[in-house]
This record gives C-alpha cells, structure tokens and sequence, in this order.
C-alpha cells in the first residue's frame, strides 16, 4: 500500500507546476493544441477571443453554412422551432440508418420480407429498422412544422419566394421518400397501403385508364391509354404492386429521390444566406 | 359512464366533429383572449386529461397505440402547441404595436450574435435532445411488421399511409381523379403560388395576426381544418369499409351504414320536374355542368364586384383569377362534404361514361 501512495506522490511532484509555468490541463492542451495534428484539422485554437470565434465558422466547411455573426432574432427558439434544422438532421439520421439497412435488405419479391424478419431476429440490438421508421414518420411532422412557422411569420413573403418554392418541392419529396419507403418491408401494411395509394394514378385526368378523357386518347379503334400503359403502369412497372413495383421503389427510395432531396436541401440553404439571413422585421 | 362514451362518439361522427371544429376554428381564431398562457395550460391538460381517461377504454387504447399512429397522437400535440405557440407571439405582437411599440422581434434584429458559440451551443442541444427522443422511441416501440405481402387478401380496411389519410379520406366525397390527383396537383400548385397571390406587404420576418388576418385564416383552415383533421378522421375514426367509428367503438366488419346516395341530375329531372332520365349524357348532365360552371367562371367576378372589390383591386386581374380559383377549389371540398350530409348528393355531375364525376 505505502508504495503505491509514494509513487503517487512522486508523480504528482514530477507534474507538480514550476516556478512560472502554466498548470498541467494548460500544458496537455497546448501540446496537443500546438501539434502539427491539431493544427492541420482545426487551424485555429479554442475559439476565445473574436478573431478565432469568426475563424472557427469561416474555417470549417459544415459551419460555413453559417454566417459568422447573426440577428439575436434569427437564433431564437421561439422565432424559428428550430424545425428546418431539425429536419435536416432527421434527414441526415435517415441517410446513414438507411444505409446501414441497405447491407440487409435485398428489394425482392424472395428476399424482401425474410430480410426484414432476419433483421428484427438475427441482429442483435437492432434498432436501425425503428430509428429510420420512426425517423421517417417524425420528419414528415417536421417538415409540416416549419412550413407552418414559415408562413406564420410570413417569410414567404419577398425575397424569399423561391426559397418557399424549393421548400415545397422538398415538402413533396419528403412525403415521396416517405412513400417509397413504406412499401419496402413488403408485408401486408406495405402492399396494401402502396395499392391504394398507388390505385388513385389510374384515374389520372388522360393519363389514367379510368381517368376522365383517357378515351381521347386513342387512334381511331385502338386505345392508347390501358390497363397496361396508363400512369400507374409507368408507376409500378406492372399491372399491380409486384415485383417491379419493389424494384422501382426501392431505387427511387435509396438513390434517386435522396440524391435530387440533398441537392435542394443544399440550394434551400444557400437561398437562406442570399436572402439575407434568416427573416426578421425590417 | 358509458352516455359519455356515447355522447363522445356521437359528437365525433364526421358532420356533427367537422362542424363543430370549423366553428371553434373561426371562433377561437378572433378571440385574443384564448391565446395566453393560462388557457393554453388549461387546454393541454385538459387533453391529457382526456387521453388518459379515455385509455382505460379499450376500443380507444387499441386504434391510440397502434404503433403506427403513435406519431400521429405526437403530431396532434405538437401542431396544437405551435397553432397556439404562434398565434400567442401574434397577437402579444400586435398588442405592441396597437401601443405604438414594434414587433418583439425587432428589439432583437439590431443586435448581432455570434454564430460560435450562440447557434452552434444552441443546435448542439437541439441535436442531443432530437437524437434521445428518437433514440427511446425506437427502443420502446418495435416498428410493426405484419402478414408478408400477398396481393389476394386485402385488409379490411386498406388504408394509404397516414399523411395521405387527409385524401383518403376525401374519397368519401369526390372521386379518385379529384381527391387522388387534381386536388393534390392543387395543394402544390396553391402553395408555390402563394408568395405570388399574397402581396401584403406586412407581417414579413415576424409573427402577427391583425395585420394579415385573411391570409392567416385561410391557410390555417386548409392545414388545420382540411389537412390535419381529416388525417385525424381517417386515422382514428374510420374502420372496416372505410365507415365510420366513434372513439369509443369497436370495430365491427359487419356494420352497416345504408348508402342511398343520389345525383344531381335526379334530383333535377325526376324529382322536380318528373320526367326521369334522359339518354343523352350532355342532357343529362346539363343543370350540374351549369352549376359547376357557374361556380367556377361567374362566382369570381361576382365576388369581385361585391364584396371583394378592394381585395380585387389590389391584388389585379392576374393574381385575383388564379388565388380565387385555389381558394373555390379548396372552399369545393367542405362543400360537398355538406352536400352530401344534408341531402345525400352523390354527385353534381355524374358521366361514368367518361369516368367524368364531381
Ligand atoms: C439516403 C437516404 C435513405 C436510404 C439509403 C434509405 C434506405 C432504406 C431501406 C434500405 C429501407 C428498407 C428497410 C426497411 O424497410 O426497414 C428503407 C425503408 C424505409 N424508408 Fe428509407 N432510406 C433513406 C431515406 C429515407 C427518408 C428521408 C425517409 C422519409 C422521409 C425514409 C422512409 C422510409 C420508410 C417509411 C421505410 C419503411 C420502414 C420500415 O417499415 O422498415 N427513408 N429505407
Ligand atoms: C426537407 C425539407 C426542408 C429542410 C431540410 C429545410 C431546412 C431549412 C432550414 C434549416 C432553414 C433555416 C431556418 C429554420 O430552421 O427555420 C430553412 C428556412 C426556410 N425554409 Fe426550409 N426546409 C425544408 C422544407 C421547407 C418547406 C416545405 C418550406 C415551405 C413550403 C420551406 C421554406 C423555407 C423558407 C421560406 C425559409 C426561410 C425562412 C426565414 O428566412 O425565416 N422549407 N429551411
């Protein structure tokens, strides 16, 4: 016992701080601060004075969507949600669950339904299945939300009118990413839920071969628009949620909505800083 | 107890529930005393209250816990706190400015903050505390996974997932090409154009409601009204056979609800003037084609020259055409919806012969 208090003692001498020399937690971190590590990531110290406050966000590519000082208003809670941040992040929570269930989940009529079920009981403390379902379902009530605040103080208003337009867009395809999704465990909810969903592109104004005024669409007796080439084929690949239904749904869901989404998102952005910032009384 | 539950699904049948929330609605809308902090406390625990209570029942427990419309509870709270959220900062705003003094934003647009660490702290936390809630919620609540998939056998009933319930919903009253495509196409049309239809300057970057009191009430109506509490409707209150269920109601595959619905045109032809039908389709359909007509092409300038002369004025020929369109074709959908409660019309126009029926 007594050995281990003298060394301990004999270490707290040797770390003990000498005459004119800053306390050890100061030292550890202006070594580390000073190492060529550091400096190469970060090319700033801790961010105390105004200079290296302005350097931090200017410095660094995800804080750069940021100016460096803002409105007191536009930083309020009570003033933004916090919705389209929130948003975004479910966005980003949606992007890495989702491919991480992309190493599971084969998109086909054999495997779609057994992956899922091997999910839930093969792998162990599995929740990526809840966080992106979950995930999905709470970022359709975001997106609402902060359309919502944004027209309650009126920031559609110019000059932000395109930026609401890009958010509409986005609004669409979050419901659309949602959409798709939903038919991908392949069970009784999903198929049902995308039949119905689905069955409403039969009765597409021309489009639809139930829709009114398709029968226009014809050279003399032979009808262009039918069960088999109206726009809830196109939809489906098929005449019903089958096999090319999965498939289509499965590449919109995972690549190409997500990609055309990001885009936005990163125009959405930008429009916010063009326009001035976060809205605010003139 | 159970003529409460009674009384409770009676209220919440659809025409007796959508009445009475179009009237709270406009009410609570203009009454500025409802939007403070005391009467918000009141309502939230009263809802609480109301939910709680009603768990004890188990038809309730069972349409609230499905794992699925467990977010949608969420959502009813969380829109019902930002309605309330929103139009307290409104009219505590407008307030001020009846006493001369600007918006509360103002006071706060002059003075700059830094982004590190004023925003960065803040979004740091609103990241932590979004990824607990996502984190538990996922932990408590196993996402559901029914039957495998088998095109033959349909569920009874077969419902689109829940933010499409709204249209869903709406195909009670128009036919899939108006509730499932042209009324969609229009919420989408209608909301990218409403920066170019709305030309009130005020109310920009701050909240308000004197100061754009039209434009707020609309746009609440459509969300609130038509988009969330048919959600709602279609979510909790619609079972088997898309019919309707009470709250408290079990639900049984073989309740039956008698549907003698009848169209316009014999309401026309063989109810008043006792001819019965004629063959032709345009002959047929005449008197409902007019009606449609007419609301859509006469109702505006009408309006335009009556009562919303200055609203016309301002906004100019242009904006006034395409924002009374949208707002008819939203106004169609309530509508209908008493059309067909009052005298069980099925249809204004109805040519199945082009799949042609509004
Ligand atoms: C890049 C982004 C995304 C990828 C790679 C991705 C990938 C996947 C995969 C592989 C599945 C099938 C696994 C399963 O059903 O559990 C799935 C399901 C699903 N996804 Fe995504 N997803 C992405 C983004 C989103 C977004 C943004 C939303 C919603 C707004 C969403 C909503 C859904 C839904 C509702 C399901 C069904 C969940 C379930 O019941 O399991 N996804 N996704
Ligand atoms: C995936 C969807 C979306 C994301 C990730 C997103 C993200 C954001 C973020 C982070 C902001 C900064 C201010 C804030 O958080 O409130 C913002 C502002 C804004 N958003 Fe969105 N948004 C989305 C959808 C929408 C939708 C649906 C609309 C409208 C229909 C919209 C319209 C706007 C406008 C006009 C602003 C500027 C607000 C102001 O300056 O006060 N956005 N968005």
């Amino acid at each position: 016992m007594p050995n281990v208090r003298e060394w301990l003692n004999s270490l707290k001498q040797k770390f003990a701080p000498k005459e004119g020399q800053p306390p050890v937690p100061k030292r550890v971190r202006d070594y580390i601060g000073g190492s060529q590590i550091w400096r190469s990531f970060l090319r700033h110290g801790l961010p105390k004075t105004d200079r290296i406050r302005a350097l931090v966000v200017l410095s660094n590519v995800l804080l750069h969507l940021h100016p460096v000082k803002i409105r007191r208003s536009g930083v309020k809670l009570r003033y933004t949600w916090c919705m389209g941040g929130l948003t975004f992040f479910l966005f980003l929570v949606e992007t890495v669950t989702g491919l991480l269930l992309m190493f599971y989940y084969r998109p086909t009529l054999e495997y779609a339904y057994v992956d899922i079920v091997e999910l839930r009981e093969q792998v162990p403390l599995g929740v990526m299945r809840e966080l992106h379902r979950w995930g999905a379902h709470a970022m359709v009530i975001t997106v609402w939300l902060h359309m919502f605040r944004v027209f309650m103080t009126g920031s559609y208003k110019p000059p932000r009118e395109f930026n609401w337009n890009v958010g509409v867009v986005l609004l669409v395809l979050t419901l659309l990413l949602s959409f798709t999704g939903y038919l991908l465990p392949w069970d009784q909810l999903a198929i049902w839920a995308i039949t119905v969903g689905t069955n409403m592109a039969r009765a597409t104004p021309l489009l639809g071969h139930e829709g009114p005024g398709s029968q226009l669409l014809a050279l003399g007796d032979v009808k262009l628009i039918h069960a088999g080439s109206d726009a809830r084929f196109a939809l489906l690949g098929g005449r019903f949620v089958g096999a090319g239904a999965l498939l289509r749904f499965y590449v919109l869901h995972c690549v190409g909505i997500p990609l055309v989404a990001a885009t936005l998102m990163a125009i959405h952005f930008w429009r916010v800083r063009k326009d001035g910032g976060i809205s605010g009384p003139l | 107890m159970q003529f409460v539950k009674d009384l409770f699904n009676f209220l919440s049948s659809p025409a007796i529930f959508f009445t009475l929330v179009i009237v709270l609605f406009f009410v609570a809308l203009r009454t500025r005393r409802l939007w403070t902090d005391r009467v918000g406390t009141v309502a939230l625990v009263a809802v609480v209250v109301y939910f709680v209570v009603s768990f004890f029942d188990p038809n309730f427990k069972k349409v609230v816990t499905a794992p699925d419309n467990v977010p949608i509870v969420g959502m009813l709270f969380l829109i019902g706190f930002f309605a309330w959220f929103s139009l307290k900062q409104a009219y505590e705003n407008d307030d001020r400015m009846a006493r001369g003094e600007p918006p509360a934003e103002k006071l706060e647009t002059d003075e700059k903050v830094w982004c590190w660490p004023d925003l960065v702290y803040t979004e740091l936390i609103a990241l932590l505390v979004a990824s607990i809630v996502l984190l538990v919620w996922a932990i408590l609540i196993e996402a559901p996974l029914e039957e495998p998939a088998s095109i033959t056998v349909a569920p009874n009933p077969s419902k689109a997932p829940w933010y499409f319930l709204g249209l869903q919903e709406m195909l009670v009253y128009f036919d899939p090409w108006l509730a499932g495509v042209v009324f969609p196409s229009l919420i989408i049309l209608g909301l990218m154009a409403l920066p170019y239809i709305d030309t009130n300057p005020k109310g920009n970057g701050y909240y308000t409601f004197r100061e754009r009191a039209r434009e707020i009430a609309l746009f609440l109506f459509g969300f609130l009204v038509l988009w969330v509490f048919m959600i709602m409707t279609g979510t909790f209150l619609r079972g088997p056979n898309w019919n309707f269920f009470g709250p408290y109601e079990y639900w049984d595959p073989h309740k039956l609800v008698p549907l003698n619905n009848i169209n316009f045109s014999e309401f026309i032809w063989v109810r008043w003037l006792g001819t019965g039908l004629p063959q032709q389709w345009l002959a047929r359909e005449i008197f409902g084609i007019l009606v449609v007509l007419a609301y859509f092409l006469a109702l505006p300038p009408l309006l335009a020259r009556r009562w919303l002369n200055d609203i016309h004025r301002k906004m100019g020929a242009a904006r006034y055409a395409v924002g009374i369109v949208l707002i008819l074709s939203m106004i169609a959908l309530p509508i209908k919806m008493y059309l067909r409660w009052i005298f069980n019309l099925k249809y204004i126009i109805a040519i199945p012969e082009f799949f042609f029926n509004i």
